[in-house]
């Protein structure tokens, strides 16, 4: 029998029969355009700002790519661009090299205290970027402990420093995607490499590398990603070394030259958005790799390898718990490395107007919690749930946020809020505009997040609620919300925890009195105050943790009272 | 439930701009720690001021006031390098204003026109931060002049802080064009960049760096190298012996408070008695004649400053700061 | 039923189409009250697209959907007072069996009590009681198939929309559960549609079938009508199992020839001779042995292969090089009198009211309007 071909489809027109406006419907569509009314207001139409801006110059006329040409002719600041990508390529393989390792060992051995390695390799994040350039200097500094006391010195400020501080900063990033790729392995290949007689090598290379191949990639991403945008680092332990991320901050604050500030962005934006879209495409193939028949792996037994591992571990452990107590050291002693009586006096932050930017920045961490999670989760309902022609637009606008740097981002928002004659004005110098651009500086992880777990739902769920009048927006309340609650926490504790310790984004939009807590250390390491530089970044972390805490004690509970749920059926 | 979540961030998106109503909005360069002191007074005299302080280092500042032009948040700008404030005095970002008692502040440290577009109030000056302990071990000799800065021992050892970001920074280089005249000046700043370790964002990080043994030799300014030695830090302060680089720091009322009584409040206040009186514990000299020298500095600074010709370090500020980018930024 | 009465639903000429792809060509139904209709089809064919329809979940590009007489086409699905049950029950997880069932009646605004009674009524007719607090996860399969059910059936809808409902289950559950849906449908009388791509399940559930195919309802009939009259060569292999033999149209009416062989065939509108059609003919209607001496239609096919099939054990029969093997179904007794083993040459005769005609091949568009 023919197919039934275009020829036929033609005969039947193409508008559908239109339902009834009902309130669900109206509701759904202004959720829909208020959702997009976003993603353009705060992502689209600031970077066109930037695009735009990059084309003028400082009179505001346009002169088309001049400022690009003026760039790369400039050999002092063209040489930004080589700085950023070798020190981030070279930041990536060793950060990638060492976590892959250290994954390997948490998950491929039986070696002790493991759980404790695993929590111990997860502290970076807790801090703002910067702060492990801070610990740095005081270890391996000019007049570092470590420089003092063997009169070695590594000569930390420039590329040395900036490689290994990054390294410490993205570890727990690539770690998490490593264990995760080295978790799920497929017992029966082993086996089977074991039954042709592959040697311990062969199996490596021709088994386990093949299989983590895409979280390589992605942690290779990852990192590559997080190095090139960051600006925290560079600015403490950078010395005369000037990268993509700190040549902005010079241009726009240092000559107040917010054209070439623009230009910088746009160049800056390039590598981002090339690892990114490399990314989704591996990403995209990735999910047929383990299947559902895979057997689990138990963990290989050779003592020696696990010897070794935890010696490896061990050190690296220590070296990150060491950076933490640096920073816990020199905010509690006089004077370092000169006096070390114990004193509290560099918590007493007198000349940044003491607490307050912690308190701000509980705040806006806080605020972009809950907006963000409400605003991530009800985007991705709104994108997978209501399929209309603008899901894939949507779906690309919400995940593009990851390719932009904060630095960008900031430059963006000081162009789109600080406009003559703008409504938008009114946001500009607010703690909200802190708020909406970590929200849209961290949205895609939070978003993917969602979008996964409103997948792993039955697609059904709103046609049984619909078909028994309930409105959709009740079986979202009823049964969307609370079964991916763990997914939703998850989210809320990413967007706390980012906004705690983002700087590049803040760092052009804080105001008077709306001071926050890692700016402040970057001010006062700035300063030269750096004791108390260390202080702040000490409660960054110690807040953090807390809230790590509570989020886990949270999640436990939500996880007995689902557990009922969840269970196997007991009976045939 | 989700409406609730709604209408609060609808709420925190538009109701957090508005203000109190005394709000002072103020941008500053002063140093934080003299800012706490000053600030104890300000809300003793001046209970009803709100002040909102930002406070960020001279070129951060300006940038930021620059940035804010069509969309102006500071009611005032406070403690500001004069260079800079000739720049907004051009760019007609300010409103001129008399404070009461104008008439007491000495010709030269006011705007030429009347009413001013700026007031000084305070001086500061270069100066170098030596650490002791670093040259012992290093076996470095004491430097006394701007020429000693270069000489090869110091490699690596001085840091200064960058003229694009920091008012110190662009005092310096001014002061050493003045003197030296280019290219001459030139010249001798690219044998200075030999021995430079780094080019700091803030003034009074390259002598903090030396306090904390992090460099030998900070060019900073003369306070934060007092004050490093009174907190013991092995460091001596050295004036060099051709003369420091002074600026003025000063006040204006921004084009945005041209009505705002609160602002004027404040900016009499900034050269009251009251103020002069906390300014002088810091700084070499204050604006109003008569207050006392902190301790361990000269009784007359200007027998250790070189005189600073303010209209030519504001003229050619874009075009010196271009060329020591485009020589030493890399 | 009478005549004035109209059809619980009516289904009118739709058609729907996703970009190029045509789901659904000119779908024109009447189902009346109280009836369990079966729409059946192999996958693709555009029975789900068609019910989907008739919920409000689907919209048609062409066509009206009426439910008792009243144009629904344009109301959303939350006002056309349908329950259904999905493939997948679509139960809600974190609810407790209960809550499942009293989800649709909360909507409802009516007072615990009445809902709490309601509930035990549901779970005492699919036979749940024990298991009100459980949670699905804590549930068997059929277990959670009848909690859909009831969940479906607790606002008392109109109308009854099973999609593909038994086929995640395996095949004794299902077996049961055909009958236990039966007996409540009768027993409630509720109108009920259901979609399935098992033959069987139709048969033995419908009161009348919808066989599709291609997005275009080939027959609508009762079980037996479908599986005896099957209008059209696709209907007739999907329904059952039947032999199908090319032949010519001979010149007198009611006959053929497949070969040098002239064979009789019920009667069908005659068409000029030479014309190629298709006769086809059901397993179990050839006779086989000595039954088939003195009958018409008469042939001789050698056993090619025996496949044993419990009840009785279906013969591959060559009947040379004109015509492909046919399949002959012959009960225990039977195969035993005829003594067919392999290799074993067999008389055969084709019954003539038994032996169909279908013209050859029809293309989907001449079944067009």
């Amino acid at each position: 029998m023919p197919a039934i071909g275009p020829v036929e489809a033609a005969r039947i027109p193409t508008p559908v029969v239109r339902h009834r406006l009902d309130g669900e419907r109206v509701l759904r569509g202004a959720l829909l355009t208020g959702f997009a009314l976003f993603l353009w207001l705060f992502v689209g139409y600031p970077l066109l700002q930037v695009l735009w801006r990059s084309l003028l110059d400082n009179e505001g006329q346009f002169i088309g790519v001049a400022n690009y040409v003026r760039y790369v002719r400039t050999p002092a600041i063209a040489a930004s661009i080589t700085n950023s990508l070798w020190v981030s390529t070279a930041a990536m393989v060793l950060t990638v090299t060492l976590a892959f390792v250290y994954a390997y060992a948490l998950t491929r051995t039986r070696m002790p205290w493991r759980g404790f390695f695993r929590v111990v390799a997860m502290l970076p994040i807790f801090a703002p970027s910067l702060v492990h350039g801070i610990a740095f200097v005081y270890v391996f500094g000019n007049n570092g402990i470590l420089t003092r006391q063997t009169g070695l010195n590594v000569g930390i400020y420039g590329a040395k420093g900036i490689i290994f501080a990054e390294t410490f900063y993205c570890f727990p990033h690539a770690l998490l995607i490593l264990v995760a790729a080295l978790s799920a392995a497929d017992a029966r290949l082993y086996d089977a490499a074991a039954a042709l007689g592959a040697s311990r090598l062969r199996t490596f290379l021709t088994v386990t590398l093949p299989g983590v191949k895409y979280g390589l990639m992605s942690a290779c991403f990852v990192v590559f990603t997080l190095v090139i945008t960051d600006f925290g680092i560079p600015k403490v332990i950078g010395g005369k070394m000037s990268v993509m991320a700190t040549e902005i901050y010079n241009q726009v604050i240092g000559q107040q030259n917010f054209t070439m500030g623009a230009t910088v962005s746009v160049v800056l934006l390039i590598p981002a958005a090339i690892a990114f879209a490399v990314d989704r495409l591996v990403q995209r193939r990735q999910y047929s790799l383990v299947t559902s028949a895979a057997q689990p792996l138990a963990p290989g037994r050779s003592r020696l390898a696990r010897a070794l591992l935890f010696v490896y571990c061990a050190t690296i452990a220590a070296a990150i718990v060491g950076v933490y107590g640096v920073i816990g050291v020199t905010s509690l002693v006089a004077r370092w490395p000169y006096s070390f009586a114990f004193t509290l006096k560099h918590y007493r932050f007198d000349t940044i107007g003491g607490y307050t930017p912690l308190l701000n920045s509980l705040e806006v961490a806080a605020l972009t919690a809950v907006a963000g999670t409400v605003l991530a989760f009800v985007g991705a309902y709104l994108v997978e749930k209501c399929r209309t022609i603008a899901s894939g637009p949507l779906y690309v606008a919400s995940i593009l946020p990851v390719a932009i740097p904060g630095m960008v981002l900031g430059l963006a928002y000081i162009f789109t809020f600080n406009a003559p004659g703008s409504p938008l004005n009114r946001l500009y110098g607010t703690l909200a505009l802190l708020v909406l651009s970590n929200l849209v500086h961290y949205f895609t992880v939070p978003f993917l997040t969602a979008t996964t777990s409103l997948r792993q739902m039955d697609a059904e769920f709103e046609s049984v609620g619909a078909s028994m009048g309930v409105p959709f927006w009740k079986t979202f309340w009823r049964v969307t919300v609370p079964i991916a609650l763990p997914s939703i926490v998850g989210i809320g504790m990413y967007f706390f925890l980012n906004a705690m310790v983002t700087l590049s984004a803040a760092v052009f939009l804080v105001a008077p009195g709306t001071e926050l807590a890692a700016v402040a250390v970057l001010l006062m390491d700035d300063a030269g105050d750096t004791a108390q530089a260390a202080a702040m970044s000490v409660l960054i972390i110690g807040s953090g943790l807390l809230v790590r805490l509570g989020f886990w004690w949270l999640l436990r509970g939500i996880t007995r009272r689902t557990q009922a749920w969840t269970a196997t059926p007991s009976e045939g | 439930m989700r409406r609730l979540a709604f209408s609060l961030l609808v709420l925190v998106l538009f109701a957090m701009p508005a203000a109190a109503k005394d709000t002072v909005v103020v941008y500053t360069a002063l140093e934080p720690e003299q800012i706490t002191d000053y600030m104890k007074a300000v809300n003793k005299t001046l209970p009803n001021l709100d002040v909102k302080m930002l406070r960020l280092s001279t070129g951060d500042i300006s940038a930021r006031f620059m940035a804010e032009k069509d969309n102006m948040q500071a009611d005032v700008v406070w403690g500001v390098a004069a260079t800079n404030m000739l720049v907004f005095k051009n760019a007609g970002l300010l409103e001129a204003y008399a404070p009461k008692g104008l008439e007491r502040v000495q010709p030269l440290f006011r705007d030429k026109a009347n009413p001013p577009a700026w007031v000084g109030i305070d001086i500061y000056m270069s100066a170098f931060c030596f650490n002791t302990e670093i040259a012992k071990k290093k076996n470095l000799p004491k430097p006394a002049s701007w020429a000693d800065l270069t000489k090869p021992v110091y490699k690596n050892e001085v840091v200064m802080p960058n003229p694009n970001s920091s008012g110190t920074g662009y005092l310096s280089v001014a002061s050493i064009l003045q003197r030296m005249k280019e290219p001459g000046g030139w010249k001798y700043l690219d044998a200075l960049d030999k021995n430079m370790a780094e080019y700091t964002k803030s003034g009074s990080k390259p002598c903090k760096d030396a306090a904390a043994g992090e460099r030998a030799i900070g060019v900073s300014f003369e306070y934060v190298a007092m004050k490093m030695k009174k907190d013991g830090a092995p460091v001596e302060m050295v004036l060099p012996k051709e003369g420091s680089g002074y600026e003025m720091e000063a006040n204006a009322l921004t084009r945005k408070a041209k009505n705002n009584a609160a602002a004027k409040a404040f900016l009499d206040w900034a050269i009251s008695d009251e103020a002069m009186r906390l300014y002088s514990k810091y700084f070499a000299a204050v604006s109003v004649a008569g207050f006392p020298v902190p301790e361990g500095l000269p009784k007359d600074i200007s027998k250790v400053v070189y005189p600073n010709d303010f209209d030519w370090s504001a003229k050619n500020r874009d075009r010196i700061l271009a060329e020591w980018q485009k020589r030493y930024q890399k | 039923m009478t005549a004035h009465r109209s059809p619980a639903v009516a289904l009118e000429r739709i058609a729907k189409k996703f970009g190029h792809v045509v789901a659904l060509r000119d779908a024109s139904l009447a189902v009346a009250e109280g009836e369990f209709v079966c729409f059946l089809g192999p996958s693709g064919c555009g029975k789900t697209t068609l019910l989907r329809i008739i919920a409000g979940l689907e919209r048609q590009n062409v066509g009206v959907v009426r439910m008792a007489g009243r144009d629904v086409s344009h109301l959303p699905p939350s006002e056309r007072n349908y329950g259904i049950v999905f493939q997948s029950y679509a139960l809600f997880p974190n609810l407790t069996v209960a809550r499942n069932i009293a989800y649709g009646l909360e909507a409802r605004r009516k007072s615990r009590h009445e809902i709490d009674g309601r509930v035990a009524e549901l779970l005492d007719l699919v036979h749940l009681r024990a298991h009100t607090q459980r949670y699905p996860a804590q549930l068997s399969g059929g277990e959670q198939q009848r909690v859909a059910l009831a969940r479906a059936l607790a606002p008392s809808p109109a109308l009854l929309l099973l999609d593909e409902p038994l086929s995640a289950l395996d095949a004794r559950v299902r077996l049961a559960l055909r009958q236990e849906i039966k007996a409540l449908q009768r027993r409630l009388g509720i109108t009920t549609i259901m979609v399935t791509h098992d033959q069987e399940e139709s048969l033995t559930m419908a009161d009348r079938i919808v066989v599709m195919n291609h997005g275009v309802i080939e027959q609508i009939g009762t079980p037996v009508d479908i599986y005896t009259e099957p209008r059209s060569r696709f209907v007739a292999g999907f329904v059952g199992h039947m032999n199908f033999l090319s032949v010519v149209a001979d010149a007198r009416p009611g006959w053929s020839r497949l070969g040098a062989l002239a064979l009789r065939h019920r009667a069908a509108p005659p068409v000029p001779a030479g014309t190629p059609v298709t006769l086809g003919i059901r397993p179990e209607e050839i006779i086989v042995g000595s039954g088939a001496r003195d009958a018409e239609n008469r042939i001789v096919g050698r056993v090619a292969g025996l496949q044993f099939l419990g009840a009785f054990t279906r013969l591959r029969l060559d009947l040379g090089d004109s015509a492909p093997p046919l399949e002959c179904d012959l009960a225990m007794g039977a195969l035993a009198e005829v003594g067919a083993k392999e290799g074993v040459e067999l008389p055969l005769a084709l019954r003539a009211d038994a032996l169909r005609v279908f013209r050859d091949p029809t293309p989907p568009a001449a079944s067009d309007a």
